[in-house]
C-alpha cells in the first residue's frame, strides 16, 4: 500500500543523504521525495511517498526515527490528509490542437506560464490521480517534457 | 583561555574521563600529536588503524566505557571502516576521531583527502564534519553521549587541520539536550505486567538473551531473574557471558552451532522471553519455523529491533536492566506460584537434553592431531572460566563459544554481526590495557590471525601479555567446512598450507613462540604460556578436517541439526 510520510528534520549537511542511503540500504522504496525549508530556521521537511507491506512501512518508520537527525516521522496515511503535487509539461500546441489543449487545461484548472509558437507549458497541481488523468489526456498531442515536484501533504485540521 | 582545536579535543577527552586511545598519527592529524604528550592519556600506536578501532572495541566490550581512536584523513580513514562496521553491528560505543584536509580544501580532492562521513554514514550511529571550531567541544560531548546511551554504537568525528589548529574560549559543555534523540529507558508498566501474566500462565517459558543484557550491565538481574522463577536460559553469541555457563538452567548457545537443548527448547517453548537480542538469521535459522509453538516478548531498547524479523506479542522498548527489574517486581506480585514445581517438568525436559547431547567431539580424529575442542576444554580448567577470551571468526570462535564456560559480563569478545577475521586480536589488546591485570586470550585460526598479525608491535611494545592460541588446522576452516558439507568437498581458496613459521613469526616481533603437536602437551606448554608475563603466539595444530558440531545448515529449521 501507498503511504506519504511527513518527515521532519534538522537542516544539516548530508541529512538528505542519510535518509536518502537509509532507503537505498535497506532496499525500501521511495516513489517521491520533496525537501524544503520550514518557518522553523534550522529545520527541514521531507515528504516522502512509498510504498511496502505494513511491517515494512513500520520498519521504514522506525528506521527514520532512528536517524539522529529525523526530529519527527507521521505517517500521513493514517490520518485524514491534503496531498497535493506541482507538474510543469511542455506540451505540443500546434494550431489546430491549442484550443483544445486550453479546454483541458481550464477544465483541470491548470494554469498556462509559458507560450510559444508551437508550445504549451502548463502547470498542473493536484493529488496524484488528477496528475495521471491530465497526462492521459495530454498525451496524444505530445509531451515534451515533464516536471513533476513529488508528493507534499499535510494532516486536515478535521479529523472526521 | 583560548584553546587551539588541537587542545580541545584532548580537554574534552580528559572531561569525559578518557585514559586511553588507540592511534595511529598522519599528515592531518599532526597538531593532535604534538599536543598529546601535555595531556593525562596514554595514547598506544596500532600498526594499522583497523587494528585501532578493534582495541578500542575490545576495551569497550570489557568494561562498558566509550572506546576511542585517533587516526589520520584518507587512508587511515578507510582503514577504520571495518572496525567501525564491526562496532556497529554488535552495538558497540566507539568514538572515532579521523583527521581530515583543511576545511578550504574539502571537496577538492586533496592529498589525503576522502569523505570519511559519507563513506560511513551507513555503518555508524551517527557522524560528524566539524568545521567550526566552535562547534567542537558540544560536538565531543554529542559524539560520547550518542556512543554510550540508547542502543550503544560507534560515532565518528572527522576534525579537518584548520579547525584544530583554529584557536576559541574552551568550556565543555554540561548538559546535553539532542530534540531529535531520547532513547526511552523505562518499560510501558501495563506491557510488563503482561509479560508477567504471560509467564505466569506458560509451562515451557525459555529466556533468549543476548547482547543487550551485557551492554545494559543487566547480567546479574537475569541471573537472579532466571533462579527465582526457574527459566531456562539460553542465549546468541552476543550474550554469552551474562548468565553463569556452569547453572543447571544454562542450555547453551542457541542457533546456527548451538547446542541440541538450546535449539529444542525454542522449538518447544511456549512462550519466549526475548532480552535485548534481535532475532538474527544465525540464530532463528528459517524464521518461518522459529519457536512455532511460543508466544514471544521482546525486550529491546531500538524500537527497530522489534517485529523486524519476527512477529512478536508482547514488545517493550526499554534498557534491559529496567524491564528486568519491572519483570521481576510483577512477578513477584504474582502471589501463590510455587514456580520451580510449576516448571520442574519443563525444566527437567530441557537438562535432560542438556545431558543427552552435550557439545561433544570425537576424542580421536582422522589423523590423530589434537582436537581444537579438547584445547578449548583446557582453556576453561586451566583459567576457571575467569580469563576474558577474544575471538576471531569462523571454526575457532565456534568452537570457543561452545567448549569454554563464560561465568561472567564482559569476558567474551567476539565479532558476532559482522563476522569479522582479524578481530580477535586487537580486541584483546584493547581488553588487556583496560584489563592490566586479567589473563586476556585471543582463540585464533591460522587464516585469522594474519589478518592483523601486524599488532604483535603492539602488543610487544607496551608490554601487554596477550596470549594468542592458535587452533591451527591449516585451512580456512569454517569455509572448508561449509564445501564439505554443502558443495561437494570442493575445498577452492580454503587450503593455507603455506603459512608462516608462527613460532619464528613471535620472536620476530619480541614475543614467545609455542609450538603444539601433541596432546599430552596441551596443558603444559599452556599452563607456561599463562604464566608468562610476555605476548606468546601457543600454535597448536589440530585436526585438519575437524568440524564444528551441531550445525543447522543455513536456511533450515532449528530442529534440523547434524550432530556429531
Amino acid at each position: 500500500m501507498r503511504h506519504v510520510l511527513s518527515v521532519l528534520v534538522e537542516n544539516e549537511p548530508g541529512v538528505l543523504s542519510r535518509v536518502a542511503g537509509l532507503f537505498s540500504g535497506r532496499g525500501f522504496n521511495i516513489d517521491t521525495l520533496n525537501v524544503g525549508p520550514t518557518l522553523e530556521k534550522g529545520v527541514s521537511l521531507m515528504t516522502i511517498s512509498t510504498h511496502g507491506e505494513e511491517q515494512i512501512i513500520e520498519q521504514i518508520i522506525k528506521q527514520l526515527r532512528k536517524v539522529i537527525t529525523v526530529i519527527k516521522v507521521v505517517d500521513l496515511s493514517n490520518a485524514r490528509a491534503v496531498e497535493r503535487e506541482m507538474v510543469l509539461l511542455k506540451v505540443n500546441a500546434a494550431d489546430h490542437n491549442r484550443a483544445e489543449i486550453l479546454r483541458i487545461a481550464d477544465i483541470f484548472r491548470c494554469k498556462v506560464v509559458d507560450v510559444s509558437v508551437d508550445e504549451l507549458t502548463l502547470e498542473v497541481t493536484g493529488d496524484q490521480g488528477k496528475i495521471k488523468a491530465i497526462v492521459n489526456l495530454l498525451q496524444r498531442f505530445g509531451i515534451k517534457e515533464f516536471a513533476r515536484t513529488g508528493t507534499v501533504a499535510m494532516r486536515r485540521s478535521m479529523q472526521l | 583561555m583560548e584553546l587551539t582545536g588541537a587542545q580541545i579535543l584532548l580537554e574534552s577527552l580528559k572531561q569525559e574521563g578518557v585514559k586511553h586511545i588507540f592511534g595511529f598519527p598522519g599528515g592531518a592529524v599532526i597538531d593532535i600529536y604534538d599536543e598529546l604528550p601535555r595531556y593525562p592519556i596514554e595514547h598506544f600506536l596500532v600498526r594499522h588503524e583497523q587494528g585501532a578501532v578493534h582495541a578500542a572495541d575490545g576495551y569497550a566490550r570489557s568494561t562498558g566505557k566509550v572506546g576511542v581512536c585517533l587516526v589520520t584523513s584518507g587512508p587511515g580513514a578507510t582503514n577504520t571502516v571495518t572496525g567501525i562496521a564491526t562496532a556497529y553491528m554488535d552495538s558497540i560505543p566507539v568514538v572515532i576521531f579521523t583527521g581530515q584536509v583543511p576545511t578550504a580544501l574539502i571537496g577538492n580532492d586533496a592529498f589525503q583527502e576522502v569523505d570519511i562521513v559519507g563513506i560511513t554514514r551507513p555503518c555508524t550511529k551517527h557522524n560528524y564534519l566539524v568545521k567550526d571550531v566552535k562547534d567542537l567541544a558540544r560536538t565531543i560531548k554529542q559524539a560520547f553521549y550518542i556512543a554510550s546511551s540508547g542502543r550503544p554504537g560507534p560515532v565518528l568525528v572527522d576534525l579537518p587541520k584548520d579547525v584544530m589548529q583554529a584557536r576559541t574560549e574552551f568550556e565543555y559543555p554540561k548538559t546535553i539536550s539532542l530534540r531529535s534523540y531520547n532513547p526511552n529507558y523505562t518499560p510501558n508498566r501495563k506491557q510488563v505486567k503482561n509479560a508477567a501474566r504471560l509467564i505466569s500462565k506458560a509451562e515451557r517459558p525459555l529466556i533468549y538473551s543476548g547482547g543487550g543484557v551485557i551492554s545494559s550491565h543487566a547480567g546479574e538481574v537475569l541471573t537472579r531473574l532466571a533462579r527465582r522463577f526457574s527459566l531456562p536460559v539460553t542465549s546468541t553469541l552476543m550474550g554469552l557471558g551474562a548468565f553463569p555457563g556452569n547453572d543447571p538452567l544454562w542450555l547453551g548457545m542457541l542457533g546456527m552451532h548451538g547446542t541440541y537443548a538450546a535449539n529444542m527448547a525454542v522449538n518447544n517453548s511456549d512462550v519466549l522471553i526475548s532480552i535485548g537480542a534481535r532475532f538474527d538469521d544465525r540464530v532463528t535459522g528459517k524464521v518461518s519455523t522459529f519457536a512455532p509453538r511460543a508466544k514471544i516478548i521482546h525486550i529491546d531498547i531500538a524500537p527497530t529491533s522489534i517485529r523486524k524479523n519476527v512477529n512478536v506479542h508482547i514488545p517493550i522498548v526499554s534498557d534491559c536492566l529496567n524491564a528486568l527489574k519491572a519483570l521481576e517486581e510483577d512477578l513477584d506480585e504474582l502471589s501463590g506460584i510455587d514456580w520451580e514445581e510449576k516448571h520442574s517438568a519443563w525444566v527437567k525436559t530441557v537438562t535432560g537434553w542438556c545431558r543427552e547431547h552435550p557439545v561433544k567431539y570425537e576424542p580421536v580424529g582422522k589423523t590423530g592431531r589434537i582436537k581444537p575442542q579438547y584445547v578449548m576444554e583446557r582453556i576453561y580448567e586451566l583459567t576457571k572460566g575467569e580469563a576474558i577470551i577474544a575471538t576471531e571468526v569462523g571454526q575457532n570462535q565456534m568452537w570457543a563459544a561452545q567448549f569454554y564456560k563464560y561465568h561472567h559480563p564482559r569476558t567474551w569478545l567476539s565479532s558476532g554481526g559482522l563476522g569479522t577475521m582479524g578481530y580477535g586480536f586487537p580486541a584483546a589488546i584493547g581488553a588487556q590495557v583496560a584489563n592490566p591485570g586479567k589473563l586476556v586470550i585471543d582463540i585464533a585460526g591460522d587464516g585469522s590471525i594474519q589478518m592483523n598479525i601486524q599488532e604483535m608491535a603492539t602488543a610487544v611494545c607496551y608490554n601487554l601479555p596477550v596470549k594468542i592460541v592458535i587452533l591451527n588446522n591449516s585451512y580456512l576452516g569454517m569455509v572448508r567446512q561449509w564445501q564439505e558439507l554443502f558443495y561437494n568437498k570442493n575445498y577452492c581458496a580454503t587450503c593455507l598450507d603455506t603459512a608462516p613459521d608462527f613460532v619464528k613469526l613471535a620472536e620476530a616481533y619480541g614475543a614467545e613462540g609455542y609450538l603444539v603437536e601433541k596432546t599430552e602437551d596441551v596443558v603444559p606448554v599452556l599452563t607456561r604460556a599463562f604464566a608468562s608475563p610476555k605476548t606468546c603466539i601457543v600454535d597448536i595444530r589440530v585436526e585438519p578436517e575437524e568440524n564444528v558440531y551441531p550445525m543447522v545448515p543455513a536456511g533450515a529449521s532449528l530442529t534440523e541439526m547434524l550432530l556429531v
